[in-house]
């Protein structure tokens, strides 16, 4: 069929699947590539300052680990980070334009980003992609209102919670979290349970491993910390 | 009629959702009474077997006397409670005053209905206006009636037979508390889906009142 030329339409483009899902029916033994997933352990909690994120450094494809090192806290704004889980390459592109679409909201209200903000602009677009962008997400920040935690699933479902953790690592991340999570820590009490939420994470998933990245967001600003902790080092002997 | 609708209430147990999808699989309740009306919900959200949020409040604010009780996927029923709420807030402006329970029940509806094929909630609106009092709306599969009082979400067919048996009109607002916090609590001790703690709203002229029942306050029934 020819198309006349057409303006690049911009946003994301799912022309692919349809393909692919044709081409596998069709084709016996074909296996299509798969996109990348971040088989993650992220983690997010409100201490009596503000909010601490943290996430392991673990990319893997299928059962490889394609990346030993990678980043998972994202930038927002700069009083807003955000941890990516689920697909890798749809949670990078998704904060990356939040991140772009805050910094314009910001100086088109003139008014310093809230993370309500961020957390209601990615659900209405996840919905809109109806859970085809893979992307698992803990926004945290401090805004005029204070310090705010949210999670968001890739159906576009969220939660406003004092503490949280998704991925693969999940379940271990929260039973630690449940265990030892109490509201107004302090900073070094609140990072040292965040580290070991990711920690617990990192040992017992096959998905998540490395190290632990820790981002502490307070009325101040913020610090990032990579390779906090690295829980599984091989000993030299 | 009323059959049919039993019947695709208690098909939500039979759906329980993929690891992926998130859903509410809940206990939610109305009552209406005589200058208002009580509205509760559990607080459980689960994606397949595991709970993502044990403390999630279903009962979203539609207008200041106006609330919507949420169940089902947990996206398509935070996404149709928020444009309700936008849609009503702008339709109130241009009335110039709070809107109807009834235009409330009905912008959920016109979303549901238009959109059934694709979506997979249903929210309940109930709440006081000047005109009507209290009144209590299910909006099941896009369709619009109003109840003395209403249960839904997975939860909800466990209780069919308490609610019946235990409903009397006439009701007065702490019996009404009462009814909707018990059969609530027996509905969580019954669908795996349905649990955490109970939030409640009672709504009247002069205004709303939120009440969270936590764990050791949750009335107890014979349970081993």
């Amino acid at each position: 069929m020819l198309h006349s030329a057409r303006e690049p339409q911009g946003g994301f483009s799912f022309e692919n699947c349809q393909r692919n899902a044709f081409l596998e029916s069709s084709l016996k033994g074909l296996r299509v590539p798969h996109a990348r997933k971040t088989g993650t352990t992220i983690a997010g909690l409100v201490f009596e300052g503000g909010v601490i994120l943290g996430a392991d450094t673990r990319a893997t494809n299928d059962s490889v680990v394609a990346n030993k090192n990678c980043e998972k806290i994202h930038f927002i704004a700069p009083n807003i980070y955000c941890c990516g889980a689920g697909v890798a390459a749809d949670a990078e592109m998704t904060t990356q334009l939040m991140a772009s679409n805050m910094e314009l909201h910001a100086l088109s209200t003139g008014r310093k980003p809230r993370v309500a903000t961020v957390s209601r602009m990615l659900r209405q677009m996840l919905f809109r992609y109806q859970g085809h962008i893979g992307a698992s997400l803990i926004i945290g920040g401090v805004d005029i209102t204070g310090p705010h935690l949210y999670s968001v699933h890739p159906h576009g479902s969220y939660s406003h919670l004092l503490f949280t953790a998704m991925g693969s690592g999940q379940g271990p991340a929260i039973s630690v979290l449940e265990d030892r999570f109490k509201p107004d820590m302090t900073l070094e009490e609140g990072q040292q349970l965040v580290v070991e939420a990711v920690t617990a994470g990192i040992l017992e998933d096959l998905g998540s491993g490395s190290n632990v990245d820790v981002c502490v967001i307070t009325q101040a600003g913020i610090k990032i910390q990579r390779a906090v902790s690295t829980p599984a080092v091989l000993s030299k002997s | 009629m009323h059959s049919a609708v039993r019947m695709l209430e208690s098909s939500y147990f039979g759906n329980l959702p993929g690891v992926g999808e998130v859903h509410t699989g809940t206990t939610i309740m109305a009552v209406e009474f005589d200058g208002g009306v009580v509205v509760g919900s559990d607080s459980r959200v689960s994606a397949g077997e595991a709970v993502v949020n044990r403390v999630f409040n279903k009962l979203a604010p539609l207008h200041q006397r106006i609330y919507c009780a949420l169940s089902g996927s947990a996206a398509d029923a935070q996404a149709i409670a928020d444009m309700a709420t936008y849609q009503l807030e702008l339709h109130g402006m241009e009335l110039e005053e709070p809107p109807l329970v009834l235009s409330a029940a009905n912008t959920v509806r016109n979303i549901t209905y238009k959109y059934r094929e694709e979506l997979s909630a249903h929210l309940m609106v109930a709440g006081w206006d000047p005109y009507e009092g209290g009144q209590v709306y299910g909006t099941l599969e896009g369709m619009l009636i109003r109840q003395p009082f209403a249960i839904g979400g997975s939860g909800s067919s466990y209780i069919y037979g308490y609610v019946d048996a235990t409903y009397k009109p006439g009701m007065s607002p702490k019996e009404c508390q009462q009814f909707t916090t018990n059969a609530i609590a027996l509905a969580m001790g019954r669908d795996g889906s349905s649990g955490g703690v109970i939030y409640l709203v009672t709504i009247t002229a002069a205004g709303t009142k939120q009440e969270i029942i936590l764990g050791k306050e949750l009335p107890q029934f014979y349970d081993e």
